[in-house]
């Protein structure tokens, strides 16, 4: 059973978290009621400054010490100019990262998208939709690590020759149909690809959410407009659905890039990014807190960052163009 | 794929009501495929988990259903069971359970006041502050990593003080997505209603707390599931910034526990399912406000 003597410190500090909360946000409300200058710029600076303070310290400042280490050597003593973003471009190591990350920015938003969209469609309007949406959700809850240990078990592989029965599902199906199983998550370029279904089977649901929302959205008239004209379902997906819900699809397809791309549970859990499985996050990881090599890992962090600062723009662009029409 | 034949006028005939049955019935066969690569998975780790571990280790999962076994020996061993290798998660389960409350309860709060400023505040410079926060997003928390573990490191918080480490870079972490996202919703409400209570003399802070504070409890819980789910499943940033190995959440426990320890099938299917319910349980019931929060953050925003 468990050790109070261990639990009970511990239970404690989430009491004085809790009360800090409480504390924190009672002492800050008070505050801005004192604050009663007809000057809005006082008060919201009020409403702001946590926010601000925070992330200031917890992203900005680091952010830009980042950056300065990127030039610096391991225990970032002396500046090495480029170094350590050509060591990222000129090893067979982190080539190979580099080629593997661009599978994984390839694959996972086009297929997780296509099923999102596909079962979207399929079950729009069919009996049982909440329940068959629910199911594809569900992964969404499930954290990376778990889904990385679900899948370990589906692939998990027995050596004929010692065991005579399978216990992975892959395995075992592969074995039904007449052919030999093999170590999946060990031979490449194949592990990348069972490691990348993890991704897929995790996103697809969040592509599933957001596109069967739009699909729901597109005027009615429009629907059936076509179908008076005698669209075939195939015209009617291909010429009215996807058209109409581009902006969405557009969404989803960035929203899950993104996580592809920083993407770092699946591998360490799975392979550890052995067998020719890294990624570019999990090497920054294993740079700067396996390695303790601060500059290659602040490197791959900065590259990282610029892989999605175009998204960035995108984004505010839309952003800025939305708030012109609004007013 | 998008080449698609000129469209003609599909017949109303017995050929045309054919072709309706039949694209009906190839869609209900995808749908229940994809259904089923979704489930069977999960499936298969829920069934294992009350396997035996003879069984477990032995033959797969889905002889279950000719030769059904149970008992519940791996959760008691994973949970509580003192051998090194035993896991101990239910340790680790309060230890998830002490990270994750103030984690969600910080974020909600200070990105509640910020995006109450941004939204129904006037003064110079708002919009740019706003679209700072928000690009902030798509800075990844690598960038933040390294810097943020050395400023820590001048407090050198010990013991049960590395708690505040991970609550104080999880909120960090939290705000730019947070303030997006309470924004949008914020910035719908009706502005009579808080014109009206400006005009009536109440401060800003009154406003808050007595107008937008109860309009808001539906945003305010979806970006807490959000954040409760981020936080719960969360490896990266507990491996940086739990030092101790007694203070870390499931997530990292697990994680070693499939690397070090691969082969002890009945160990990580209930480990990994102890790691999986609270999530689920919090999903299920709140899917309503997840799937709210999911559609402002990527559709409206």
């Amino acid at each position: 059973m468990l050790d109070m003597a261990v639990e009970g410190p511990k239970l404690l500090m989430l009491l004085y978290g809790v009360i800090g909360f409480f504390a924190i946000v009672g002492l800050l409300l008070l505050a801005l009621d004192k604050v009663s200058g007809r000057r809005d710029r006082w008060v919201a600076l009020g409403f702001l400054t946590p926010a601000l303070l925070l992330v200031t310290i917890g992203l900005v400042i680091p952010a830009i010490r980042t950056f300065i280490f990127s030039f610096m050597d391991a225990d970032s003593s002396d500046f090495v100019g480029l170094d350590n973003y050509a060591w990222i471009f000129t090893q067979p190591e982190t080539r190979k990262v580099l080629g593997n990350t661009a599978l994984w920015v390839v694959l996972v938003p086009t297929v997780a998208t296509t099923v999102g969209l596909v079962y979207a469609v399929v079950v729009d309007r069919a009996k049982f939709e909440g329940l068959a949406k629910s199911l594809i959700f569900m992964p969404m809850a499930i954290s990376f690590v778990g889904a990385g240990i679900i899948w370990k078990f589906v692939y998990a592989y027995r050596d004929p020759e010692v065991a005579d029965k399978q216990i992975g599902l892959l395995s075992q199906v592969v074995v039904w149909l007449g052919m030999k199983p093999a170590n999946w998550l060990l031979e490449p370029p194949w592990n990348t690809l069972f490691l990348i279904v993890v991704l897929v089977w995790i996103q697809a649901g969040f592509a599933m959410v957001i596109l069967s929302a739009a699909i729901k959205a597109i005027p009615a008239e429009i629907t059936e407009a076509a179908r008076i004209d005698g669209v075939t379902p195939w015209q009617m997906f291909w010429r009215v659905t996807v058209p109409s819900i581009r902006p969405a699809l557009v969404v989803v397809v960035v929203t899950i890039s993104i996580a592809s791309l920083k993407l770092f549970d699946i591998v360490r859990t799975m392979t550890g990014g052995r067998f020719d499985t890294n990624v570019l996050a999990h090497e920054m990881y294993v740079q700067a807190f396996d390695s303790y090599d601060d500059g290659r890992g602040s490197a791959l962090a900065v590259f990282l960052f610029l892989l999605v600062t175009p998204i960035v723009f995108y984004q505010v662009r839309q952003f800025r163009k939305r708030r012109q029409e609004a007013m | 794929m998008s080449t698609v034949p000129v469209p003609v006028a599909e017949p109303a005939t017995a050929v045309g009501r054919v072709r309706k049955r039949l694209t009906s019935r190839t869609a209900s066969a995808i749908s229940l495929v994809i259904a089923l690569i979704w489930t069977v998975p999960t499936l298969g780790l829920f069934i294992s988990s009350f396997r035996p571990e003879a069984d477990i280790k032995t033959n797969g999962w889905w002889n279950f259903f000719t030769d059904p076994k149970v008992t519940l020996d791996n959760y008691q061993d994973v949970l509580f069971g003192t051998s090194g290798s035993s896991g101990r998660l239910a340790t680790y389960f309060i230890n998830s359970l002490v990270i994750t409350i103030p984690s969600v309860l910080f974020p909600v709060a200070f990105c509640a006041l910020a995006a109450y400023a941004l939204a129904w505040t006037k003064f110079k410079g708002r919009d740019w502050i706003y679209v700072a926060i928000f690009a902030l997003q798509i800075v990844p928390i690598q960038m933040a990593l390294v810097p943020l573990l050395q400023f820590f490191n001048i407090f050198a918080l010990e013991d049960e003080g590395s708690f505040v480490q991970i609550w104080f870079a999880h909120t960090c972490f939290a705000i730019p997505l947070g303030v997006f996202l309470l924004h949008n919703f914020m910035s719908e409400l009706p502005g009579d209603i808080i014109e009206a209570a400006r005009v009536d003399g109440a401060s800003h802070a009154r406003i808050f707390r007595q107008v937008v504070l109860p309009l808001i409890v539906p945003a305010l819980a979806s970006f807490a599931i959000f954040q409760f789910l981020w936080v719960w499943n969360d490896l990266l940033v507990a491996l940086v910034f739990v030092p101790g190995a007694d203070s870390t959440p499931l997530t990292v426990r697990l994680a070693e526990l499939a690397g070090t320890r691969g082969n002890d099938w009945q160990r990580l299917t209930s480990g990994a399912f102890v790691s999986i319910i609270i999530p689920l349980i919090v999903f299920l019931s709140l899917q309503r406000y997840f799937v709210r929060g999911l559609l402002a953050g990527s559709v409206k925003g």
